[in-house]
């Protein structure tokens, strides 16, 4: 049985346009903010501009890159158990 | 006394009357039990107080200290919110078992002496085994078959462990013990079986996706976190622990981008962050110990939230993979918004609570300067945010709209989903009553500027390589298939051992026993020209000779039907636990 009541606001291209750029901007301020703060670091890179945006997106790309790799060694057919 | 009444007992006696009620009356009563524990623990006086005895031995089921207590007051919390979860289910089996389930994680919570501890380690692995049958389905009637064997062959160390540990240390109490000898490498492995540590860790992603959608909560939250508590009290400051829960950060989350079932992406996502737990063991610190706690109470909470809303997806819709699901927002954004607010706790965003408490432990790490270690962690962290925080969401309520419009779930499971929602958002916001509970004093402020802003930089670029990825078309598709792990290495030779036995001894048995069948038969035959010596041989070859293939053959006969597969299998482990055994023995003397 169907509710009845659907929500919709993702379905238009104009809202999905403005949650990106939403995003987008958020990330432009956090890299901005960076250059204006006080650090109190445990090791010296944590100092480097944007240590932290570059590692976060350097470690996520490098992911999908290695489970992709691991996909090839790992992938068997759903039935492989039985 | 009803003063050091163990909350273990209330709830494992508790299970016991299940049955009599009905209606209205057994959700009162499941809804009691949680609460009267609760209430027992806040009343429970500090210190050790026996039970009883067994063996000369004292069996301790309420040590209560500031460590015990924490795990105690999540693990009632969790019991709470997972049986309101659960008060729609009309199956008395799985109410039962998941009560004796919390009560023998409270059990291993409060034991303070070994036999107590394997008693209740034993009732946990029981219970929990129930709630994979209770799904009544072939494939979760194996998957219970093979979870039972892991936790046999792990139960079978610790009490090898525990039975060496009596004999060389002379006492059953224990708090520390740190890896010394074989006794305690035997029960060091008996508990790492249960924290999921590498390689001992493969029953966890094959088992949880399978068991009920109620169960799976429990479950969830119970065996690895009651293990993570036993090896925190028993074997801090471990190197390997250390080494052993930053491996298990990172690799789980390679198989969480790639697997289909969204309850197994959670599940290879609470091997990554009982990881961080266990790292924190292995640092040992005040510090860490906190963080411990601390990750492990809001982990609870979360991850059972986590759990909670996807099982409300498998539930409505009956469906779990990522490739049947998609656009689910629609009709049921109250799911969707509580599976967002786990996934924001996971992956410790500012205001939630995995940010107050994973902080605990990667700040640990930095302290002791384990530069590799923090590098893991810190690549777990941004991990954890894309499979978890990111690709559950997405590819359950969001993504291609896979049709499905389906109704929100049971109001008992909407209120069990909306107050853990609440705990995950208020303990991010206020951690103070969270940081009362740990075990050491705290002095840690999660909330400043360069810590929130660095945080949030690591995910939300996270978040940016996952938009660019999915755009490119580069991500990896949900595809179904099996992904290979550890249990390889156990199910296809434990396969073979079993083809074995079926079919070249059983072909041995078949010949031994025509042989002896056909020469009975030719005896019986003969000319009776020799009657004098036949009445001489008639003991031997009437009696002994002639009884014994027929004996033989009666005792081979059986191992040809199914029932007795069981015994094989047992026997399988039972092998390979013995040549384990002896191992250690041989390398410790």
């Amino acid at each position: 049985m169907r509710p009845k009541k659907e929500l919709t606001f993702l379905d238009s291209k104009k809202n999905q346009l403005r949650v990106r750029t939403y995003f987008y901007v958020s990330l432009v301020v956090l890299l901005i903010v960076d250059f204006f703060l006080h650090k109190h670091v445990h090791f010296s890179w944590e100092n480097a501009p944007c240590f932290y945006a570059v590692y976060g997106f350097v470690a996520c790309v490098s992911l999908i890159f290695v489970a992709k790799l691991l996909r090839l060694l790992v992938k068997r057919r759903e039935n492989y158990y039985d | 006394m009803i003063s050091t009444l163990p909350p273990a007992v209330i709830f494992i006696a508790g299970a016991v009357f299940v049955p009599i009620f009905r209606g209205r009356g057994k959700l009162l009563y499941l809804l009691a039990l949680p609460v009267i524990a609760g209430m027992d623990l806040v009343y429970l006086p500090t210190g050790q107080s026996s039970a009883t005895t067994f063996l000369d031995y004292s069996l301790i089921f309420c040590r209560v200290d500031r460590l015990s207590l924490a795990f105690g007051y999540v693990f009632v919390l969790i019991a709470f919110i997972g049986t309101i979860y659960s008060l729609h289910v009309k199956d008395n089996l799985q109410h039962m078992a998941a009560l004796c389930y919390a009560g023998g994680a409270l059990g291993v919570t409060f034991s303070g002496d070994l036999f107590s501890l394997y008693l209740f380690w034993e009732i946990m692995a029981l219970a929990s085994v129930v709630l994979l049958l209770a799904r009544r389905t072939e494939d979760s009637r194996k998957a219970a078959f093979r979870y039972f064997m892991w936790h046999f062959f792990g139960g079978l160390c610790l009490l090898a462990g525990i039975i060496l540990f009596v004999i060389t240390r002379g006492t059953t109490e224990f708090n520390y013990i740190g890896l010394t000898d074989s006794a305690s490498l035997m029960i060091f492995i008996g508990f790492c079986l249960n924290a999921a540590v590498f390689p001992f860790h493969a029953w966890l992603p094959d088992a949880y996706p399978r068991a009920t959608v109620t169960g799976a909560v429990f479950m969830s939250a119970l065996t690895t976190k009651s293990a993570v508590y036993i090896l925190a009290r028993t074997f801090p400051g471990n190197d390997i622990l250390l080494w052993a829960g930053a491996f298990m950060t990172c690799f789980p989350i390679f198989y969480a981008v790639i697997v289909n079932d969204m309850r197994r992406v959670l599940a290879y996502s609470l091997i990554n962050q009982v990881g961080f737990m266990v790292c924190g063991i292995g640092i040992g610190s005040q510090l860490a110990i906190n963080g411990v706690v601390a990750h492990a109470f809001c982990h609870i909470i979360y991850k059972a939230l986590l759990f909670m809303s996807t099982g409300a997806v498998l539930h409505m819709t009956g469906k779990i993979r990522g490739t049947d699901l998609g656009g689910l927002y629609k009709t049921m954004p109250f799911t969707a918004v509580c599976c967002m607010v786990g996934a924001a706790s996971i992956s410790a965003f500012p205001l939630f609570s995995g940010f107050v408490s994973k902080s605990l432990t990667v700040a640990a790490v930095a302290e002791s300067h384990h530069v590799i270690v923090w590098f893991m962690l810190l690549f777990a962290s941004a991990g954890v945010f894309h499979h978890a925080g990111i690709k559950v969401p997405f590819f359950v309520f969001f993504g291609h709209d896979s049709g499905i419009r389906s109704k929100e779930p049971p109001i008992n499971m909407r209120i069990a989903m909306g107050m853990a929602a609440f705990i995950c958002i208020f303990l991010g916001v206020y951690p103070a009553p969270l940081y009362q509970i740990l075990p050491y004093p705290v002095d840690f402020h999660p909330y400043t500027a360069f810590h929130v802003v660095g945080m949030l930089q690591l995910l939300m670029f996270g978040a940016l390589a996952f938009t660019m990825l999915i755009l490119s078309g580069f991500y990896p598709a949900e595809q179904r298939a099996v992904n290979l792990d550890t249990d390889w290495f156990i199910r296809l030779p434990g396969r073979a051992f079993v083809r074995f036995c079926h079919k070249p001894l059983q072909a041995i048995a078949e010949v031994a026993t025509g042989w002896a069948k056909s020469t009975v038969a030719a005896f019986k035959s003969a000319p009776s020209r020799s009657v004098e010596i036949e009445k001489r041989m008639d003991w031997i070859f009437h009696t002994l000779l002639v009884g014994l293939p027929e004996r033989v053959s009666q005792v081979v006969q059986p191992l040809k039907t199914e029932k007795s597969e069981l015994s094989w299998n047992v026997t399988y482990i039972l092998i390979p636990f013995i040549l384990l055994l002896l191992a250690i023995l041989f390398v410790f003397k």
